[in-house]
């Protein structure tokens, strides 16, 4: 095991001297650190440090990546607004740009996000270093060359036209190399774990890790006819069927389950307080487990699919009000008697208001998978707003929070470098989501009844241009917005920036697990 | 369709998954867990990182602050 350890670093980190260095050093510090132990576990002890690298690697290109997202964002927020800001070149038109935002901010950002935070809070609460070290940067470097890959064929117009799903299947296969990769780092870490007991946030970390896995491999499968070339396997209505069972799932276990893991490791470290109820959690985990598969037809009410599967669609949406909730509170009341920390930690802000978005959100899914208010809210901004009120309020805010926590940590500081930065991050951000949500909800519904208003002789009262007239303000508060919440993530950068290059590569000890 | 088998594959694997925690006694105690990862001190601590710095960093990142055990 020993030798496993040594041989993985010494074959990692080629050309980085300084970190190499530290670990050469450290067989020799840990003995007197853990001399209470027993002889034998002090020799495996000794070398053993926890694999930060990698944790560091997608902890500083969630920054990066997520600046790139939000800025690409804000560049098709304001084509909304004036249609011809950039110059009329195919590769910055909107229709291009826009799934380049998506993935950025989704798999970039967010999956950097879920990469650093499950790596750290497997390897500490088992109490053991990853799985591999050569797999582990493997998920790094191919993860984030799907990415670079991604922001090449996108705007080229190279796309499956599936949504959340565009990148083409040589790209599809380097994904499914990189999750299966991951998968095996991440369960193998599980497998050699020195607890008995799997902390709840790996079990989401788990689920998300398998869900995805097998999603992505559903609805991938195509026929390629080119190398930048495929058709779907799937025909017609089924087709949209695999892909919204996807784009669902995507959201309830990329966007929910994997953020889920965050927020019961890191809400209870940052608050320093237990989770209000460990119970409770479990109980969580395996509700949302068994019942969010299933709420994928309420992006398709309405449409060819078979009313029944629509129907099936709504009932489990709500059903799934109950399992969100019970997660939200149990984040939230963490917090219990100990309200004050709230005043002074911004980085506790991060993460709580973060649950206060994943509580609306989860409240507004289920309100607008009802058929009759997604008769009016289908196809309109409304949708936009719900998707950024969860997307903005609740995955970026509990990713740049764990971020904030992770940064220090991993650069060897006590802290980050301004907390008086986080705080004003934390204030343009919540500014930059509510001015984006409620412009958004004011256009959907506006947009909703205009569309369906219908003069005494049963023609349209308004033709669809006027709704797109209507719609000018509000594109304006929202372009507002948009870009408040990018500048708060450069505030990060620049504090981020500064936290790393006061402080240097930290290797951790693995410390003996605490005896229950 | 394809998507029922499926779930329903699913929906009996991850009953299988349960049933083995439940067996296995990961619930045994919903108490303990939640405290331990809050036992896991996992905040770099001033010492530990003037420990972990080279001589010339050490002035750097901890002036005057590091008294050597």
């Amino acid at each position: 095991m020993l030798l496993a350890r040594e041989g993985g670093i010494a074959s990692f980190s080629p050309g980085d001297g300084a970190e190499r260095g530290c670990e050469r050093r450290r067989p020799a510090q840990p003995l007197m650190h853990v001399s209470m132990g027993i002889p034998t576990t002090m020799a495996t002890s000794a070398a053993a440090t926890f694999n930060y690298k990698v944790v560091r690697q997608f902890a500083i290109m969630t920054v990066v990546w997520g600046i790139v997202g939000m800025l690409v964002g804000v560049i098709i927020a304001a084509q909304l607004l004036w249609p011809e800001v950039l110059p009329a070149v195919p590769w910055l038109s909107y229709g291009r740009l826009r799934p380049l935002h998506t993935n950025a901010v989704i798999f970039a950002f967010g999956g950097c996000a879920l990469f650093a935070t499950s790596y750290y809070v497997v390897q500490r609460t088992c109490h053991v270093r990853l799985f591999s070290n050569a797999l582990a940067a493997f998920t790094f470097w191919g993860w984030n060359l799907v990415i670079v890959l991604a922001a090449i064929t996108l705007p080229l117009g190279i796309t499956t036209s599936k949504e959340y799903a565009e990148l083409e299947w040589p790209i599809d296969v380097l994904i499914t190399l990189v999750w299966v990769s991951y998968a095996v780092v991440f369960f193998g870490t599980l497998a050699k774990r020195r607890t008995p007991h799997i902390y709840v946030a790996n079990w989401f970390f788990g689920a998300f890790i398998l869900t995805v896995a097998l999603l992505h491999v559903v609805n991938s499968a195509a026929m390629p006819v080119t190398f930048w070339k495929s058709y779907s396997a799937y025909p017609g209505v089924q087709d949209a069927m695999v892909q919204w069972w996807y784009g669902h799932n995507a959201v309830g276990f990329f966007l929910t389950a994997g953020f889920l893991g965050m927020m019961y490791y890191f809400v209870p470290k940052q608050a320093g307080r237990p989770i209000y109820s460990y119970r409770l959690s479990v109980v969580h985990f395996w509700a949302l487990i068994f019942t969010y598969m299933w709420a994928g037809p309420h992006h398709l009410h309405y449409t060819a699919l078979p009313d029944w599967t629509q129907s099936l669609g709504m009932l489990f949406s709500l059903i799934l009000l109950a399992p969100s909730w019970g997660g939200m509170i149990n984040g939230i009341m963490t917090l219990s008697g100990a309200w004050h920390k709230l005043r002074d930690d911004p980085i506790l802000k991060f993460l709580i208001v973060s649950l206060s978005f994943y509580g609306m959100s989860t409240f507004e899914g289920p309100m607008m998978s009802i058929k009759t208010v997604n008769a009016l809210s289908h196809y309109t901004d409304w949708t936009i707003g719900h998707v950024h009120s969860g997307a903005l309020g609740w995955v970026a805010f509990i990713s740049i929070g764990c971020i904030y926590y992770l940064i220090p940590r991993m650069f060897g500081r006590e802290q980050m470098y301004s907390l008086r930065l986080i705080n004003a991050h934390f204030w343009i951000g919540t500014i930059g989501v509510v001015l984006y949500i409620a412009s958004m909800w004011i256009a959907g519904v506006m947009q909703g009844l205009m569309w369906r208003a219908v003069n005494a002789d049963g023609t349209l009262t308004y033709a669809f241009v006027e709704s797109v007239k209507a719609t000018y303000p509000f594109y304006a508060i929202r372009l507002a917005g948009g870009t408040l919440f990018f500048a708060g993530m450069l505030l990060m950068a620049y504090n981020v920036w500064k936290t790393v290059a006061g402080g240097r590569a930290h290797e951790a000890l693995i410390p003996e697990p605490a005896h229950a | 369709m394809l998507l029922i088998p499926l779930s329903v594959v699913l929906v009996a694997l991850i009953a299988g998954v349960f049933w083995w925690s439940v067996a296995s006694g990961q619930f045994d105690d919903l108490e303990g867990p939640a405290h331990r990862i809050l036992a896991d001190d996992d905040r770099v601590a001033p010492a530990a990182s003037a420990e972990d710095a080279e001589p010339a960093d050490l002035m750097r990142v901890k002036p005057g602050g590091y008294p050597p055990a």
